[in-house]
């Protein structure tokens, strides 16, 4: 069995919150640590100075997304449209009939919860070249509480057709993302986040539009996992090492179309597949890895991420241990499932 | 690839109108379902822009320049339908098979299978949003294009209107001009019992909108509408055009049942009888 959110009392939370907060993610290899939106930040500016077909809209957001600093460089390539997501899709896909690369950005919750219909009507069903990159996704917004962190987003995305879902691991990745999309023509989501991540990925990684990144193949188990949740499954995979458990560790950054041959290989290879979100389990990457192997290749899943219930509020490391989106858990996930 | 045949002779534009209301009512028939009364009232509004105001290129229906018409009110497809068939855009004989299985006439307008058709409309209240954009669009690429936009007056109960609304006077979007089917009835009844939404003219003038009220079926007050819409600057354009839902049919007039129904032949037989003749 996942971790349980259920049962979960107040008092153990503020139990919590009297100890010490421990770091919420691994150290990173390199010890450096990027926001994502920052790396979308600094990627849109270098995309605008590129190309001037790059337009970027936003809801009222654009401190807290980052795209404020296009809109500082280009400011008659910035369209503010104020508290309306609604409106802020369907501006974007007129943009984008005109023949622009719109990038519109608002919080994750927003952005897929708000303007869904939007997103079906408009730019999925007319396959419309607009890039949705939204911040603000999980749990670890933190304080602002459940009413602003997005835990339904890739289950809200995936299931449109046409669409392509990608949550960058990293602030490496988010730009390459960045430059991968900008020359890809359709409908893009993207998932970012608000804290600071480790660095996770090689230098020599080069971002494709789904494909996995492989760090390495385990033959007892294989954690597939996507956006932070990477960096929790390496340090979960060097824990079980130590225990003996051959773990491997799959970044599979594009939840949609999934990398189905790796996922197929990794699979073949081992006893266990886990995946780890900080999202619901429930429509996200543990349903887009178990729909597919339990028609092709059946095998015992455990899925890790929020057990079909809401954030709260909380310091982002002390809601990331509350859920159970720790490496402690991945390990002892994997330890359950393999007796 | 020439621009379309366009004219300002009213009577011409107003036998326009009376054969695009036959082919409207023809095709309903032939597929047994779609919404006769929208697609009616707007048909006066439709035929200006097609063979008079709109500049474009049937046979280059991306061409850059062309003015664009956004079909926010998505039921009213086959009106669209009517209107790229006789400007050209593709043979009259597409039009019976509207609804469908494999035709590229949907009950709703859809971009992907049908050229013409700027974008997918349907679900209510987004068109405006669209619209907006394609205006700021051709703003950054300093062309001289227009954008028309129409709403139903029931989808102006929407609130992404609304937003819209805002974005277009925040803009100041001069280059587009909106058109309201004020025909006074929705699905549930009369506007006025479902949801109000007079008055129509003060709410839009509140909105920062430059507001043309016109009677929508005098062609020749609409033609003067759309040309007193293009000389306003820095503000978006709105003509509310007062139409009678069905016009054109005394039998399907002012009658909230022929919303969504297409005529039975019977009442396609009388409706050509009305409309003198069946457009051949």
């Amino acid at each position: 069995m996942t971790h349980s959110n259920k049962g979960k009392s107040y008092s153990k939370t503020k139990k919590n919150v009297s100890n010490p907060p421990s770091p919420p993610f691994s150290k990173g290899e390199k010890g450096s640590f990027v926001a994502t939106r920052d790396a979308y930040g600094e990627a849109l500016l270098e995309l605008g100075k590129k190309r001037a077909d790059v337009v970027v809209l936003d809801a009222d957001l654009s401190g807290s997304t980052k795209t404020g600093k296009f809109a500082k460089a280009f400011p008659e390539r910035f369209y503010n449209l104020g508290v309306s997501e609604q409106d802020l899709i369907g501006t974007a896909s007129g943009l984008s009939l005109t023949g622009k690369l719109p990038f519109a950005s608002t919080f994750a919750v927003f952005e897929t919860g708000r303007a869904w219909e939007q997103i079906r009507q408009t730019v999925c069903y007319s396959n419309l070249n607009v890039k949705l990159v939204a911040t603000h996704s999980g749990i670890t917004v933190g304080e602002d509480g459940a009413s602003h962190q997005a835990t339904e987003d890739v289950a809200l995305m995936r299931v449109l057709p046409n669409m392509i879902v990608i949550v960058p691991s990293d602030g490496n990745e988010t730009k390459q993302v960045l430059n991968v999309i900008s020359d890809y023509k359709g409908p893009v989501y993207v998932r970012l986040g608000r804290a600071k991540v480790p660095a996770v990925m090689p230098d020599d990684y080069e971002f494709k539009i789904g494909k996995a990144y492989v760090f390495n193949i385990g033959r007892d188990a294989n954690i597939v996992a996507m956006g932070i949740m990477v960096s929790m499954a390496l340090e979960a995979a060097r824990v079980l090492k130590h225990d003996g458990i051959d773990t491997g560790v799959i970044n599979m950054s594009t939840v949609k179309p999934l990398d189905t041959k790796t996922l197929l290989k990794a699979s073949k290879a081992c006893k266990l597949i886990i995946t780890a979100e900080e999202h619901s389990i429930i429509g996200g990457l543990g349903s887009a890895v178990s729909e597919f192997l339990s028609e092709k290749f059946p095998v015992k899943i455990r899925r890790i991420g929020l057990v079909d219930a809401f954030g709260c509020s909380g310091p982002p490391e002390e809601l990331l241990k509350f859920y159970g989106l720790t490496p402690g858990n991945i390990v002892k996930t994997i330890k359950e499932a393999l007796t | 690839m020439e621009l379309a045949n366009t004219t300002r002779d009213i009577n011409f534009l107003k036998e326009k109108a009376r054969i695009l209301r036959i082919e409207i009512l023809k095709m309903l028939t032939e597929a047994g379902s779609g919404h006769t009364g929208g697609s009616l009232s707007a048909a006066d509004i439709v035929t200006a822009l097609y063979f008079y105001k709109m500049r474009h290129k049937p046979r280059d229906p991306k061409w850059r320049e062309r003015d664009r018409f956004i079909l926010s009110k998505g039921h009213a497809a086959p009106l669209l339908y009517s209107a790229l068939a006789l400007s050209g855009y593709f043979d009259k004989p597409l039009l019976k098979t509207l609804r469908k299985l494999g035709s590229p006439l949907q009950g709703h307008p859809c971009s992907k299978t049908l050229p013409g058709v700027e974008i997918s409309t349907g679900s209510l209240g987004q068109g405006l949003s669209i619209a907006n954009g394609i205006a700021m669009g051709l703003k950054l690429d300093v062309l001289s294009s227009r954008v028309y936009c129409l709403l139903g007056d029931g989808e102006t109960q929407e609130g992404q209107v609304w937003e819209a609304a805002m974005t277009a006077a925040h803009y100041r979007l001069d280059n587009l001009c909106a058109i309201i089917d004020n025909n006074g009835l929705q699905i549930d009844g009369h506007c006025c019992d479902v949801m109000s939404i007079e008055p129509i003219v003060n709410k839009w003038e509140a909105f920062g909108w430059y507001v043309i009220d016109i009677n929508g079926h005098d062609m020749e007050a609409i033609v003067n509408a759309f040309d007193e819409a293009e000389t306003v600057k820095m503000k978006p354009v709105m003509i509310v055009a007062r139409t009678v839902k069905g016009k054109g049919v005394s039998f399907f007039e002012g009658k909230v049942e022929y919303h969504g129904i297409a005529p039975t032949p019977e009442e396609l037989e009388r409706a050509l009888k009305e409309l003198g003749g069946d457009g051949k």
